[in-house]
């Protein structure tokens, strides 16, 4: 007799929808500082707790706090603050010209500024960075000009990728940022490749790479662990865990079960769970997965914890699938105005110093977009010439392009 | 009988199916609360519950592979891909798995599958939304690839790409969810509602596979299309004067030889247009089969409109779309020649 009875199928649900109020409770914010830093060649069985816990500098008072007190200079912290500040403002005025017509499409990368700003204080410029969309704040922080980057976004006479990507996928090897891909996950095996090559060729930079949370499910994510762990890759994998990948919360990736930083305990490398809101706490976190590479320890997994604010894209209408009250929620609060608090709470900054940085920015980003539009826009204006359309598609242009390029009258 | 969008009857047809076969279910990215991001399952979910229309994480090769066993227990999975663009993760599942469990276990197993994928151009969305890779589904034997071109065929060829006991890519021309688009980007679409084929019937019935269907009939010229092209070859006939017979082929594998050859023998011309790249496109394989079938009866060469070579550009997407211009081009070197 068989008697085992029936089995049913789990598909996971988020804790609200729209219309309910947003909640939070099931998210652990251990207090700030009680994380312990253990050395950065450990052995990942040995920095277990680093990937269930959530490693946090800035207390509840503004103070840096803990093992993981980076120690920062004032001047670079207010470097970061102007970064994360100009990152949003550039983010924000972009928005609006997508909305106006005069740009095909845009990502915002609103309250995960950190995420990708303190790592370009923490790296050096010729480290490369394999981004994902919503890195942008690695190149403005490089000093990659706003100006450039408009160009790119109208895809226009001066965009430096010839009109030929979506906004926002930005490409600068001169600033360590390799081409963006549209594609999820394969960012984090071809890092894990570059930082081999690093180590082949006996260099001292390392590679870092970004990807969603989402795309951890992408078999990208197993192949780069593998492959990183195998050849003890000098690199960073990059977990921004920002809750949602679209309308899917991240119990569809795969987080109801565990963490993302824990994946990386069965791979023998480190997982590091950041508070990613915490310009510091993602900074320390940059900083010992750093030296670990450079000590030819390998590689790190940093998951990093953050909120999505914005709608996935311009594309998207967030107010359909989660409660519209979540970023306010959101018990991590907001990466500048934390990094604000804690230079006014040493003496460092103060609220008119910011207000006049902040109308600057605002001048500066407006500057950048006038000179950008004078040269065109989706809407009209200069664009590349048409026959650019059928060039690197190989090195050399071949007999059958050329053909087309005629065809089509470049 | 209600005048219905593309996504309406693809929407319905899913219901449809949801309704009537409990072995029916629904995954893919996004498509569960929030309805997809066309919203071509929009409240599937909500109607037939959680299981039957679910999300999946980030994974097409999990999501294709998932099907697969789903199936081979017994039943009829759709899987959404969110843009064709997007399929390459799962290639693998999809050319060594799904297209062969039938002929290397000899019947023993089958996948009953449908994978729905929108794909095409005309929307800016640049080389990751843009591309047209019916060829590579084309090319691996096993494998029966469908393409719609109005809400009345999609939702009866979605109803039998399920019920078919073969695995099935449904690729959904996604410049044409919300109206016939003819290539005239400049001017506004006109709504499916003022088309006749928006006349899609409730419940269950089907279109069936491997037929192809005229679209208009003529003496001058035969033109093989599927998808968007089909509207904008209508509208490139119009424009050059040209008596065209425009055949829908509707399913590309197995494509229907006999009303291509019975047309081509008619006129003794052909033109073929679609958005994928020239170079190893389907056109090159209909390009062939012409020649077998009609060398005889061919009175100019057959002429080819297709995607340039290139990735997909992102601001030359009108030079880059084989919109009326270049179709009428080649109607008018075919009829001329």
């Amino acid at each position: 007799m068989r008697n085992r009875g029936s089995l049913s199928l789990h598909i996971p649900q988020p804790k609200r929808r729209p219309g309910e109020k947003a909640e939070f409770s099931h998210v652990a914010v251990p207090k700030a500082g009680t994380v312990e830093r253990p050395p950065s060649g450990s052995r990942a069985q040995d920095t277990t707790n680093l990937a269930y816990s959530l490693i946090r500098v800035l207390d509840d008072e503004d103070h840096a706090v803990g093992p993981w007190n980076p120690k920062l200079d004032a001047e670079t912290l207010r470097k970061g603050l102007r970064a994360m500040m100009l990152t949003r403002a550039y983010d924000d005025r972009m928005y609006r010209t997508q909305r106006q017509g005069k740009i095909s499409f845009y990502m915002k990368s609103t309250g995960e500024e950190a995420t990708s700003v303190a790592y370009a204080f923490a790296l050096e410029h010729d480290d490369m960075c394999f981004p994902s969309y919503r890195q942008e704040g690695l190149l403005i922080a490089r000093g990659y000009p706003i100006f450039d980057m408009m160009c790119q976004c109208y895809s226009n006479a001066r965009d430096p990728v010839k009109g030929r990507q979506l906004p926002i996928m930005y490409s600068s090897r001169k600033d360590g940022f390799f081409t963006i891909s549209g594609n999820l996950g394969t960012q984090f095996p071809q890092a894990v490749g570059w930082a081999m090559a690093s180590a082949y060729k006996g260099d001292d930079r390392i590679a870092a790479a970004w990807i969603g949370e989402g795309a951890t499910a992408e078999g990208d994510f197993h192949h780069a662990l593998n492959f990183a762990s195998i050849y003890r890759a000098p690199v960073i994998l990059n977990v921004v865990n920002n809750q949602w990948a679209i309308s899917s919360f991240q119990g569809i990736a795969g987080g109801e079960q565990s963490t993302f930083a824990a994946r990386a305990i069965g791979y023998g490398i480190p997982g590091l769970r950041v508070d990613g809101n915490d310009f510091l706490a993602v900074y320390a976190a940059a900083q010992w997965a750093s030296e670990r590479a450079h000590a030819n320890h390998g590689a790190t997994l940093i998951e990093l914890y953050t909120y999505r604010v914005e709608g996935h894209s311009t594309s998207d209408d967030p107010g359909r699938y989660r409660p519209a009250d979540e970023g306010k929620a959101w018990p991590l609060g907001d990466p500048i105005e934390r990094l604000k608090r804690h230079l006014i709470a040493t003496g460092e900054w103060s609220e008119a110093r910011h207000e006049v940085l902040a109308a600057e920015i605002v001048e500066m980003v407006r500057g950048a977009q006038r000179e950008a539009e004078a040269v065109g826009t989706m809407e009209g204006g200069a664009q590349p010439p048409l026959g650019t359309m059928f060039e690197d598609v190989f090195k050399e242009v071949p007999w059958h392009l050329r053909r087309q390029r005629e065809q089509a009258g470049g | 009988m209600p005048a219905m969008t593309m996504i309406q009857a693809l929407n319905s047809a899913l219901d449809a199916m949801l309704e009537r076969d409990p072995d029916v279910l629904i995954f893919g990215e996004d498509v569960g609360y929030f309805g997809g991001v066309f919203r071509v399952t929009d409240g599937l979910q909500k109607k037939h519950g959680v299981t039957r229309c679910f999300d999946a994480p980030i994974g097409e090769a999990g999501i294709i592979a998932a099907a697969i066993g789903m199936s081979v227990y017994g039943l009829r999975p759709v899987v959404e891909i969110q843009f064709a663009d997007y399929i390459y993760p799962g290639y693998d599942q999809i050319v060594s798995e799904m297209a062969r469990i039938r002929y290397r276990s000899a019947g023993d197993f089958f996948v009953p599958m449908t994978i729905r994928t929108p794909y095409g151009g005309g929307i800016f969305g640049g080389q990751t939304h843009s591309q047209s890779p019916e060829a590579l589904f084309t090319h691996v034997a096993g494998l029966t690839t469908v393409i719609p071109s109005n809400p009345h065929d999609a939702k009866g060829l979605l109803i039998s790409a399920i019920e078919s006991d073969d695995p099935v890519i449904f690729l959904e021309p996604k410049r044409i969810y919300n109206g016939p688009f003819d290539g005239h980007h400049e001017k506004p679409v006109e709504p499916w509602s003022k088309h006749p084929m928006s006349e899609v019937p409730e419940g269950h019935y089907t279109v069936p596979l491997g037929k192809a269907a005229i679209v208009r009939e003529g003496a001058d010229v035969t033109v093989l299309v599927y998808g968007t092209m089909v509207h904008v070859a209508l509208a490139a006939a119009k424009e050059a004067n040209v008596d065209a017979e425009i055949i829908d082929l509707r399913t590309l594998v197995p494509v229907d030889i006999e009303t291509i050859v019975t047309s081509v023998e008619k006129t003794g011309r052909c033109v073929i247009a679609h958005e994928a790249t020239l170079t190893s496109g389907f056109g090159a394989e209909l390009c062939a089969l012409v020649q077998e079938h009609c060398f005889y009866h061919l009175e100019a060469p057959i002429e080819r409109v297709a995607g340039w070579d290139t990735p997909y550009p992102h601001v030359f997407e009108w030079n880059y779309f084989p919109g009326p211009k270049r179709v009428s081009d080649a109607m008018r070197r075919a009829v001329e020649a």
